[in-house]
């Protein structure tokens, strides 16, 4: 039993439903044949009384005359008639016995010759026998002996008080037998019928009850693996509780990827800023002691008695400590440096440098420049920002590829946006790929977008990157305007 | 009496009959002619009742006048007719003839030919499962089926043979019973409600023709002497010329093409005018049984 409990839905309502249509069908079945066997019983019952009192009426002045061959005929008809119709009650032996219950005359007169005592002619008719000396003649009666293939309907011969005998009626029980079969045959196939009109809909309805729930406790159960698929929201539309389920499916699966989406995010960002503090702190210990020795070369080298050699060495090391300070001056992104606003033209000025780079590669630039006055944000760091991230996406992009770029105030935000195609990033990548001395820099020293970065913070703003259609990678960035939210 | 065995389309038959009957009656009335009524009895199978229609038509042809078939069950009641003078003519037994003769209430008007000879006789039959009765004697204790009390070979016959056989007849059987008719006796016998039955031989012989499945389940274990066939009797009250008229038309059948081929279904080759000599047997077996 357990093993059908524990059944997937997908079989157990189908199942179900099929057990409850064939028990109706069943149950119909049931009261029809039960109903028809009341209904023959009464047929019988009447037939057996009717019959009995008109033999009976004819059967007395046979009787008194002793006209045996007459009450023979008299009998002989019932027993001869053709059933009608679908009525099948018919009589099978008929019996007259005298007031000593010796035979008068049967109907079959083979089984039960005249004259014999009608205890001899079977045990049954023994105990019809006894039950007749009970009744005293005094009026009809059924008689359904357990275990007899008959029902026996007996009824006094007798007229005006004078009683000549006795009358015995035996229906048989198997009569019932083929009306019993007949109407077996039409429940079975009305029950057929229903069956071949409700199964084939229950089992459809059954799958399309059940699938959604498959469907759903599949993706419960794959939750803590990985992330489950989405469901086809057109696969249930109604409200019911399943509607409502695969609802609250979507909200949570929803939810649960937003928390981890931030989850990592924060977690990017946190150690993005750690990364930032520690090399603002490294740039400022580098810084003072750096700019010691330079000034201090710088003293040495106003002496001019130097000789070549020195000079040579002093050279070497001013180029050295310049690249320690220019490195280290990268590093120490340093946003609050007053500057003019934007302006629309500061954009284009952007794409007027980028075109040569761009024509080299024969790329298709995208542009959308939606600014029309000037927007109260630092230029020279935007324009950092849109160097930066257009001249990657322009290494990025493939040989006559495609570079897209939209810039819009919306929201009292800038927001803009740089796409390319070519090189993907995995996520992976994405994860590492703000900060500093970055390994897919090619050719730089991989600060570019650890300064964009740190250049966008730093004015409040925020910067994401994705792959979106597998096919170009999506920079978006999002600075408020009017001061750091 | 009502005839169970009947269809319900010989009943339509006779309906038929009797409305061609009522209608042709109306005709003669009109001519202010008295039909002639022709009692019917067991002694032939008196329901064949289309052959009878179209005998009866034959002689309303020949005749040129109405004829009534009255038919009845009992040889007693047909007597009581012609003493009555209800009926003019009658097809009875012998034993019924030889009565009605020796009573002065009918004469013998034409004897049937049965296979070209004016005889019969009484067969004693058994049912075709009870190979062992060989003779009357071993149905002692029995029980048995006669045809009626007038009649000569299923009543007075074998009573007659037991008689001679030193047996009272009264208590010889266990339980006699009467059929009102010989093809009842081939029922009765057949369907085993008795255990033996005497009958007319002509009877008989036509069933084995019409009915064989009946006399199928019947045996013939002895076959009495032959005696005159069963004769049409003319009353005393019916006048010459009648009389002739209806000879002669019977006479007759046997060279009239159409009569013929009724005389066929009849099983009977012909009439004879009658002999009353042939009926002596019976007058004999009446007279030793007392009867009256």
């Amino acid at each position: 039993m357990k093993f059908i409990l524990d059944l997937s839905y997908r079989y157990k309502i189908p199942l179900w439903g099929g057990l409850l249509v064939i028990i109706t069908a069943l149950a119909v079945s049931s009261s029809f044949i039960l109903n028809a066997y009341d209904e023959l019983k009464e047929d019988l019952l009447l037939d057996s009384q009717t019959m009995g009192y008109s033999l009976k009426t004819d059967l007395f002045p046979a009787m008194l005359h002793n006209d045996v061959w007459r009450a023979y005929e008299i009998i002989s008809v019932p027993i001869n008639r053709k059933t009608e119709g679908s009525n099948p009650v018919k009589a099978e032996h008929i019996l007259v016995v005298d007031n000593e219950l010796r035979v008068f005359v049967a109907a079959h007169p083979k089984s039960a010759p005249m004259l014999t005592e009608m205890r001899h002619i079977s045990p049954e008719h023994a105990v019809l026998a006894d039950r007749i000396t009970q009744m005293g003649g005094s009026s009809s009666q059924e008689i359904d002996l357990p275990g007899s293939k008959y029902y026996y309907y007996v009824t006094p011969i007798s007229s005006e008080k004078l009683h000549l005998g006795t009358l015995i009626i035996a229906h048989p029980k198997n009569i019932f037998l083929p009306r019993f079969v007949q109407i077996e045959r039409h429940g079975l196939l009305t029950g057929a019928m229903i069956l071949t009109i409700l199964l084939p809909f229950n089992w459809y309805w059954g799958r399309r009850m059940a699938l959604p729930l498959v469907l759903l406790s599949e993706r419960m159960g794959d939750i803590s693996r990985k992330w489950p698929s989405d469901l086809n929201p057109e696969l249930y539309v109604y409200r019911d509780e399943i509607g409502k389920l695969f609802e609250a499916y979507s909200q949570m699966l929803k939810d649960l990827k937003d928390k981890e989406e931030l989850e990592k995010k924060m977690v990017q960002s946190e150690r993005l800023a750690a990364l930032g503090q520690l090399a603002a702190g490294i740039a400022h210990e580098i810084n003072n002691p750096l700019s010691g020795m330079l000034m201090a070369i710088d003293t040495l080298k106003s002496y001019s008695d130097l000789d070549p050699r020195t000079m040579k060495t002093i050279a070497l090391i001013v180029r050295g400590l310049t690249q320690i300070k220019d490195t280290v001056g990268a590093l120490l992104v340093e946003a609050k440096i007053n500057s003019r606003n934007l302006t629309p033209q500061d954009i284009e000025d952007v794409l007027i440098l980028i075109t040569p780079m761009a024509r080299k590669k024969a790329l298709h630039i995208g542009w959308h420049n939606s600014l029309d006055e000037n927007v109260p944000l630092p230029a020279t760091l935007v324009r950092q920002i849109l160097i930066n991230l257009l001249l990657n996406a322009v290494q990025a992009a493939e040989q006559q590829g495609e570079v897209a770029f939209d810039i819009a105030v919306a929201d009292k935000q800038l927001q803009f946006s740089v796409t390319n195609n070519g090189k993907l990033l995995s996520e992976e990548q994405i994860a590492h790929l703000f900060e500093p001395f970055s390994p897919l820099s090619e050719g730089g020293h991989g600060l570019g977008l650890w300064v964009t970065y740190q250049i966008v913070h730093q004015l409040g703003g925020h910067i994401s990157v994705k792959r979106e259609s597998n096919t170009q990678m999506i920079f978006t960035v999002g600075i408020p305007i009017g001061g750091v939210a | 009496m009502q005839n169970y065995f009947s269809k319900y389309f010989i009943m339509l038959r006779i309906y038929l009959g009797l409305i061609v009957l009522l209608a042709s009656n109306m005709v003669w009335a009109e001519n202010d002619i008295k039909p002639i009524r022709f009692g019917l009895t067991p002694a032939i199978i008196h329901n064949q009742y289309e052959l009878l229609t179209d005998w009866r038509a034959y002689l309303q042809k020949k005749l040129r006048r109405p004829v009534e078939f009255v038919s009845r069950d009992s040889y007693r009641e047909t007597i009581d007719l012609i003493k009555q003078k209800k009926i003019d003519f009658a097809w009875v037994s012998d034993y019924p003839y030889v009565y009605l003769e020796d009573k002065r209430l009918a004469r013998l008007l034409v004897t049937p030919l049965y296979q070209g000879r004016p005889y019969y006789c009484s067969y004693l039959i058994v049912p075709s499962t009870d190979l062992r009765t060989k003779s009357l004697l071993q149905l002692k204790g029995k029980l048995f089926a006669y045809a009626d009390p007038y009649s000569n070979s299923g009543y007075l016959v074998p009573r007659y043979q037991l008689q001679q056989a030193g047996e009272d007849p009264n208590r010889f059987f266990r339980k006699t019973l009467f059929t009102w008719g010989h093809r009842r006796i081939a029922e009765a016998v057949a369907q085993g409600l008795v255990d033996a039955g005497s009958m007319d031989s002509f009877v008989w012989d036509t069933l084995a023709i019409i009915q064989p499945d009946l006399t199928h389940q019947t045996r013939i274990v002895a076959k009495s002497p032959e005696y005159g066939f069963p004769p049409i009797v003319a009353s005393r009250a019916v006048n010459r010329a009648d009389s002739a008229a209806l000879q002669q038309a019977l006479l007759g059948m046997a060279n009239d093409p159409e009569g013929a081929k009724l005389l066929k279904r009849l099983n009977l080759t012909g009439f004879a005018p009658g002999d009353a000599k042939l009926y002596d047997g019976v007058r004999k077996m009446m007279r030793t049984m007392e009867e009256p």
